[in-house]
C-alpha cells in the first residue's frame, strides 16, 4: 500500500479497473492558450467518499464540467462504469447516473421547492406529450406517483413544509440542501458536489458534513466532492486527490495528504510550509 | 384567508361562458356593431398568437422576434386552401389542400428517416475506419460525402412520396367534398385549412428552430428577426411562384368564414392544450430551461429538444391565429406581416406578464380593444392620437409595474394545482437523526 501517495507523473492506482465507478485518464482542457487541466488522471472506487481539493484556479470545477459534459474534452477519456462518456450531451450523462450540484447554487429560482425536485424526475415521468396535453392514459397515475415520490424525498431532507414555496425565498442553507436533494432525485450512482460548504459559517458547515455523511450511508452511491476548506475534506473524505495548475500533485488518505510536502507548498507557499 | 372550496375551473368556465354568450347575443340582437364584433374576434385571435409567443419567450426563455412570420405562414397557408375551395382554382377542387398535406407529410417523413438512420454515428464510424489512412481534414470530407448522398436520397424519396400522396389525397378529398352536404364540406375544409395553417407554421418553426435555437438568447432574437424579414419579402414576391397569392397587391377573395363561435372554440381548445402542457412534466422542463439551462441539462432535461418543442408549439399557435385572421377580413396583404407589426405580440406578453397565460389573454383583449375603441372615441381628425395615448399607457404600466399586469401569476384554472394534501410520512432516519445517533455512538 505504499503506492497510495504518488506524485504527478508516474500514475498507479490502488483500485482494480472493475471496481472503479469513475476512471479519468489523461484529461486535458485547453481554453485558447490556457491549459486549465493538463493530463489529469484519477479514479474513484464504488461507494467511495472521495475528495478533490486544490487552491483557487487549480482546475477542479473544469474537471467537473468535463465529467458532466458541459465542457468538451480537449484530450483524454472519462469512463463511467467502464464505459466512455465521450461527447455525450449533459442530459444523457445525467441519465447514465451522474448528478451534480454547483459552486454558486443553481436552483430553478422562480419555481417551487416541489417543482425543483419534480424536474429531476422528468426523464422518468412515464407519460408522453400526447398524454400530458389530453390528460388521458398514464398521466394521472404517473403524475401523482411522481409528486408523492418528490414529497417523500423532501421529507428526508426536512423540506416537506416548504414544498409550495419558491426556491429563491429559502434561506441559504436550505437552498444548498434543496440543491443536493434535487441532484439525488435524479437517482445518480455518482454524486458530484462542487464546494458545498462555500459561503457557510462553521455551524452550517458542521450540519453539512453530517448531511453528506448521511447521504453516503443511506443512498447507494459514490460521492466525489470538491472543497476549498481543508477542514471539510479532511473531516469526511476517505480518499483525496490534490490538484494544482491543472495537474495532480498528490493523492492518498487525509492523513497522508496532511503531511505531503507538495500539498503544503501548493496551499501555503514554500516559506510558510512547515506551519500547517 | 379561507380558500374557496370551489374547484378552480368553475369560475374560469363561468367567465368564458359569460364572455362567449354575451358577445354572441349582443351581436345576434344587433346591440353591438359589426365593427365591434370584429374587434372582439381580433382580440382573441391576437391572444392565441401571443400565447404562442409567451410559451417561447415567457415560459421557455427564448427571445423570438420572428413570431409574425409564423402568423403569416398560417394566414397565407390556410387562405390558399379555402380560396381554392370556393373558386375551384386548379381545376380539381382539393388541389391546394392535398398539395399542402402531402408536402407536410413528405417533410415529416424525411425528418423521421434522417433521424432513424443515425447519420452522426455513421459519420463517426467512417471517420474511425478512414482516419488511419487520411489526414483529419481529408477524413472529414470523405466521411461527409456519403452522408450528403444519403440525405439527397431521402429527400428524393420524400418528393416521390409527396407526389404520390398528392394524387391519392386529391382523389379522396375531392370525392369526399362532392359526396358531403355543402355546409359540412365547407366546415370540414375550414377545419383542415386552420389545422394546415397551424401545422405548417409549426413545421417551419421546427426546421428554423433546429439550427437557430443553439444560439444564445439575444442572438436568437436577431436570427428570428431575419426569418421574419425573409417571410415578409417572400410574401411580397409570392405571385411569382403562386399566382393566387398576388404578392404585394394583396390576396383577395378569401372566404369570410371566421366568426365569434369559431374564434372562441379554437381559443378554448388551444388554451386547454397549453395549460395542460405547462402543468405537466414537459411543461416544468420547459420552464426549467428558462430558469437555468445548465442546471436543467444536469437534471437530465434534453434542453435542445424542449426548446424546439416550445418553439414549434408556439409556431402552431401563431399559425392557427393567422388562419383565423385570414378568414376574418377576407383580404391579406404582406404589410400586415411586416416586422413592426411583429412587435405587437411581444408588447402584449411583456405587458401581460412573461410566463402568465392569464396576463397574456388580459393584455391582448385590453390592447386591441383600447386601440380600436380610441378610434371611435377620439373626435374626427384626432384618430392618430391613439398612437400617442397607447404608448403613454404602455410607459406608465412598465414604470409602475415592470413585471407586467400579472407577473408570473395565474388566475383560476390556469393556476398550478397545489400538491395534494396528504400526510407525508416522516422518515425514521433524516440527516439530523443520523447525526444524533452518531454522536451517541461516539
Amino acid at each position: 500500500m505504499d503506492i497510495l501517495t504518488t506524485s504527478a507523473g508516474g500514475y498507479s492506482s490502488f483500485t482494480p479497473p472493475e471496481e472503479r465507478v469513475l476512471d479519468i485518464r489523461g484529461l486535458t482542457k485547453v481554453f485558447g492558450g490556457l491549459r486549465a487541466v493538463s493530463s489529469f488522471t484519477m479514479d474513484v472506487p464504488y461507494h467511495g467518499l472521495y475528495g478533490l481539493i486544490g487552491p483557487n484556479g487549480a482546475g477542479k470545477t473544469t474537471v467537473f464540467n468535463m465529467i458532466t459534459g458541459i465542457y468538451a474534452l480537449t484530450e483524454g477519456a472519462i469512463l463511467f462504469e467502464g464505459q466512455e462518456l465521450g461527447d455525450l450531451p449533459p442530459h444523457r450523462i445525467t441519465r447514465r447516473g451522474i448528478a451534480r450540484t454547483f459552486q454558486n447554487i443553481r436552483l430553478f429560482q422562480n419555481l417551487t421547492v416541489l417543482d425543483n425536485v419534480r424536474i429531476a424526475y422528468h426523464a422518468h415521468a412515464g407519460y408522453n406529450l400526447l398524454e400530458a396535453i389530453t390528460r388521458l392514459g398514464r398521466y394521472g397515475r404517473q403524475e401523482r406517483e411522481l409528486t408523492e415520490r418528490a414529497q417523500d424525498f423532501l421529507a428526508v431532507f426536512g423540506l416537506q413544509d416548504r414544498q409550495t414555496e419558491l426556491a429563491r425565498n429559502l434561506p441559504y442553507g436550505e437552498q444548498r440542501r434543496l440543491e443536493i436533494a434535487r441532484a439525488l432525485a435524479a437517482h445518480p450512482k455518482l454524486l458530484l458536489l462542487d464546494e458545498p460548504a462555500a459561503g457557510m459559517n462553521p455551524n452550517e458547515v458542521e450540519t453539512l458534513m453530517e448531511l453528506i455523511r448521511f447521504i453516503h450511508d443511506e443512498f447507494d452511491l459514490t460521492i466525489l466532492l470538491i472543497e476549498h476548506q481543508m477542514r471539510v475534506v479532511m473531516g469526511i473524505c476517505e480518499w483525496i486527490t490534490v490538484m494544482d495548475f491543472g495537474q495532480v500533485i498528490a493523492r492518498g488518505t487525509s492523513e497522508q495528504i496532511r503531511n505531503n510536502e507538495d500539498v503544503i507548498v501548493a496551499y501555503l507557499g514554500r516559506a510558510h510550509g512547515r506551519e500547517l | 384567508m379561507k380558500r374557496l372550496s370551489l374547484p378552480s375551473w368553475i369560475p374560469t368556465l363561468a367567465v368564458g361562458l359569460v364572455l362567449f354568450l354575451g358577445v354572441f347575443f349582443a351581436r345576434s340582437t344587433g346591440s353591438i356593431s359589426a365593427y365591434r364584433y370584429q374587434v372582439f374576434q381580433i382580440a382573441l385571435i391576437t391572444a392565441i398568437s401571443a400565447l404562442g409567443l409567451n410559451l417561447i419567450y415567457g415560459f421557455n426563455g427564448q427571445f423570438s422576434l420572428g413570431h409574425i412570420g409564423f402568423y403569416a405562414i398560417g394566414a397565407y397557408g390556410s387562405a390558399l386552401i379555402t380560396k381554392d375551395y370556393v373558386s375551384g382554382w386548379s381545376g380539381s377542387k382539393a388541389g391546394a389542400l392535398s398539395w399542402m398535406m402531402a408536402a407536410q407529410i413528405g417533410v415529416v417523413l424525411a425528418l423521421v428517416c434522417i433521424r432513424l438512420l443515425r447519420l452522426d454515428r455513421l459519420q463517426k464510424r467512417i471517420t474511425l475506419h478512414t482516419s488511419a489512412y487520411l489526414k483529419p481534414h481529408e477524413a472529414r470530407v470523405v466521411s461527409t460525402l456519403p452522408l450528403l448522398a444519403i440525405i439527397a436520397a431521402v429527400l428524393a424519396l420524400a418528393v416521390a412520396v409527396t407526389l404520390g400522396l398528392h394524387q391519392v389525397l386529391n382523389q379522396t378529398l375531392s370525392a369526399a367534398m362532392t359526396s358531403l352536404p355543402k355546409e359540412i364540406g365547407k366546415n370540414l375544409v375550414f377545419v383542415l385549412a386552420i389545422l394546415n395553417g397551424g401545422t405548417m407554421a409549426a413545421l417551419v418553426a421546427y426546421l428554423v428552430g433546429l439550427p437557430l435555437l443553439r444560439l444564445g438568447s439575444d442572438y436568437f432574437g436577431i436570427a428570428t428577426l431575419g426569418f421574419a424579414i425573409m417571410i415578409y419579402t417572400a410574401l411580397q414576391n409570392s405571385d411569382l411562384v403562386i399566382e393566387t397569392m398576388k404578392g404585394a397587391r394583396g390576396m383577395v377573395a378569401i372566404p369570410i368564414w371566421t366568426n365569434w363561435s369559431w374564434v372562441m372554440g379554437v381559443f378554448v381548445l388551444l388554451v386547454i392544450l397549453l395549460r395542460n402542457l405547462l402543468r405537466s412534466s414537459h411543461g416544468r422542463a420547459i420552464i426549467s430551461v428558462r430558469e437555468d439551462e445548465i442546471a436543467a441539462q444536469t437534471m437530465g432535461v434534453d434542453v435542445n429538444q424542449l426548446k424546439t418543442l416550445a418553439f414549434a408549439v408556439g409556431g402552431l399557435f401563431a399559425g392557427i391565429g393567422g388562419a383565423l385572421y385570414a378568414h376574418l377580413y377576407g383580404f391579406l396583404h404582406p404589410s400586415t406581416f411586416n416586422i413592426i407589426k411583429g412587435f405587437d405580440p411581444l408588447i402584449i406578453i411583456v405587458l401581460g406578464g412573461l410566463g402568465s397565460m392569464t396576463g397574456t389573454v388580459l393584455a391582448s383583449v385590453g390592447v386591441v380593444v383600447l386601440i380600436e375603441e380610441l378610434r371611435v372615441i377620439l373626435p374626427q381628425g384626432f384618430e392618430d392620437w391613439r398612437f400617442v395615448i397607447y404608448p403613454i399607457i404602455l410607459l406608465m404600466v412598465m414604470l409602475l409595474r415592470s413585471q407586467g399586469i400579472m407577473g408570473t401569476n395565474e388566475w383560476g384554472w390556469f393556476r398550478a394545482p397545489l400538491p395534494p394534501e396528504r400526510d407525508i410520512p416522516i422518515p425514521n432516519r433524516t440527516p439530523r437523526a443520523s447525526a444524533a445517533t452518531q454522536s451517541e455512538d461516539a
